[in-house]
């Protein structure tokens, strides 16, 4: 009877837990949130914030990195650096870096993985002028790949920092 | 806020899940003599059909085993179901070497009687004998006991079949639309159960040494935390939530603390959580990676994945502090320890160029032996008895589950029939019925 009891009062705490979950998001294509550019997302600031500025959509909000590496080569500094130049003169605007790895290897080790190369790309931008409070960095590990092949021409696609500009 | 999907889900988990198999298991490579067992139908008092084909259920676990091989009842001379029914030389003449007989029989009221009754067919005497009053829903549960004590009278190790798994799927909707679920099943694949239905990614799903409750990651809060979860009860409490990653949880031998991988302080370090205080003691000090601990069997040291030395490799440490020794040193990337239950060996993940492969460690000489052929294989779990070790791979362009035996002879697949399953993890022995 204890047990019913204990059961009862778990479906209790779920159902008052349950009330008003949020939705998820729409999805505006492979790996992308809602948020991101690319086709039209319930949020899509990204028009607003880079309205015929310098920095490109889609494919310049990415950053590429080597197998088990968090160097950042020439050609993605340059994307970093336009993206911090562009911070630097919209001071109210934070940006999330999300960081990822490709699916070979252990999940955690990938996980751990993605957060330093998140926060290669932040120290990167730290260093060109953006506050720190402004930079939130946070890893999805191998776990939300943009390209679901079991190659190099995926697994080059999947080892990357996702710059994102809105409040989730 | 909570997410209703996954509400409705733990909802469900107090209910009992459908008893057929969702994951089918396949041997795919097996011993070529294995001793030969007859295991009889049981006998049944009733019209309608038995509730649970006990003695079938025995064969198809005996047969995974890869050491024992179940004879075909078609081949059988006479079907006793005790012992005053039993003549050997029919038993001698197609070459059995153990002969297992029983009873099931319906009590009324939902209960029910099995007896069942081991012999060695050339002593003619008998090796174990058990009688068990259940209710249906564990005649299955039953069963695997059953197979258990006919693979340990022949083989002298306990067996491992009445144990559970827990494993991960996902099934992808539309292009960045996934549904996970944490799951449970029998460790044959039947009546599995959800423990977790998220949006979002579940992984590393870890047992308490007791089996009553798991730890997992989850990232329904769009970043990974650390959760808590009785299966009875489906009561989750979460543990870490810190700034940064909170990963790989790992439960202490004595189930009062968990290791865990936080990056609070600037990177991936393992911290050990008590659980009854609340109290977080950090273990490691590197500006290296440092994750996936797993404590030995004693208690004593936690050996974890650190990329100090340039690429991931093993290092031992001992629980209560103090310097990490490196374990590994043949290959660019060793990862993602198991230990066996004697504490003897260690599972783990060795890359080879573009190969991923699951290897054994031998901890006294330091001696490597490759298990796996496979090309992405990850997350080595042993079975409780150190016979089996567990691991999700890739096959056909799917995530399937597959079993290797510790001397790398006999290997299974586990296909799931609705998506990719990844992150097996196998349960402690079940306490006994």
């Amino acid at each position: 009877m204890y047990k019913q009891l204990l059961a009862g009062i778990g479906v209790l705490v779920l159902l008052a837990g349950c009330g008003g979950g949020k939705g998820v998001k729409g999805d505006a294509g492979v790996g992308e949130r809602g948020v991101v550019t690319g086709t039209a997302g319930e949020d899509d600031l990204s028009g607003q914030a880079f309205g015929g500025g310098p920095v490109d959509r889609a494919t310049q909000r990415r950053v590429h990195f080597a197998f088990d590496s968090a160097a950042i080569d020439e050609a993605n500094r340059a994307i970093v650096a336009a993206h911090a130049a562009y911070l630097v003169d919209h001071p109210g605007i934070p940006v999330t870096l999300e960081g990822h790895a490709d699916e070979r290897g252990t999940r955690e080790y990938n996980l751990a993985l993605g957060e330093r190369r998140a926060k290669a790309v932040a120290k990167l931008m730290q260093a060109l002028g953006v506050a720190a409070d402004r930079i939130t960095t946070v890893s999805y590990g191998e776990e939300r790949p943009l390209a679901l092949g079991h190659n190099e021409s995926a697994w080059r696609l999947n080892r990357r920092v996702e710059i994102l500009y809105a409040d989730q | 806020m909570m997410k209703r999907s996954w509400c409705i889900a733990l909802l469900g988990l107090l209910a009992a899940g459908p008893a057929r198999a969702v994951l089918t298991i396949e041997i795919t490579q097996g011993v070529e003599a294995g001793t030969p067992v007859a295991v009889v139908p049981f006998g049944w008092e009733g019209e309608a059909p038995p509730p649970a084909d006990i003695a079938a259920i025995v064969r198809s676990d005996l047969a995974r085993s890869g050491r024992l091989a179940p004879m075909d009842p078609k081949d059988f001379l006479s079907r006793p179901h005790q012992q005053s029914e039993i003549r050997f030389k029919d038993w001698r003449l197609i070459k059995a070497e153990a002969l297992a007989v029983g009873r099931l029989r319906a009590l009324g009221g939902d209960r029910y009687r099995v007896q069942f009754q081991l012999f060695d067919v050339f002593k003619g005497s008998q090796l174990a004998g058990y009688r068990y009053t259940v209710r249906a829903d564990q005649l299955r549960r039953v069963a695997h006991q059953i197979s258990d004590i006919i693979y340990e009278k022949l083989t002298g190790e306990p067996g491992a079949f009445d144990t559970r798994i827990a494993y991960v799927t996902v099934q992808r909707r539309s292009p960045g639309q996934s549904r996970y679920l944490l799951r449970v099943a029998d460790s044959d694949g039947y009546g599995p159960v959800t423990v977790l239905d998220s949006h979002e990614p579940i992984l590393s799903p870890a047992w308490s040494p007791d089996g009553k409750r798991l730890a997992y990651v989850s990232f329904e809060h769009r970043r990974p935390m650390v959760y808590v979860q009785t299966l009875a009860t489906g009561e989750r409490r979460r543990v870490a939530d810190y700034l940064g990653i909170n990963s790989a949880p790992a439960w202490s031998p004595n189930g009062r603390q968990l290791a865990l991988v936080l990056s609070r302080d600037g990177n991936p370090e393992i911290y050990v959580l008590d659980l009854r205080s609340r109290s977080l003691r950090r273990l490691t000090r590197h500006l290296a990676i440092d994750t996936e601990p797993v404590w030995s069997p004693d208690g004593r040291y936690i050996v974890f994945t650190s990329d100090r030395a340039g690429g991931p490799q093993l290092y031992r440490v001992p629980a209560r502090g103090g310097t990490p020794e490196r374990l590994t040193f043949d290959g660019r990337y060793n990862a993602r320890a198991s230990f066996s239950p004697d504490g003897k060996r260690l599972a783990f993940i060795r890359g080879e160029g573009n190969r991923f492969q699951v290897a054994l460690l031998h901890l006294a000489s330091g001696a490597v032996q490759v298990l796996t052929g496979g090309f992405l294989d990850e997350s080595p779990s042993f079975a409780p008895n150190g016979r089996m070790i567990l691991y999700a791979t890739e096959q056909g362009g799917r995530g399937v589950l597959a079993a290797v035996s510790a001397d790398g002879r006999v290997q299974q697949r586990l296909t799931y029939t609705e998506g990719d399953v990844r992150e097996p993890a196998w349960s402690p022995f079940n306490r006994r019925l």
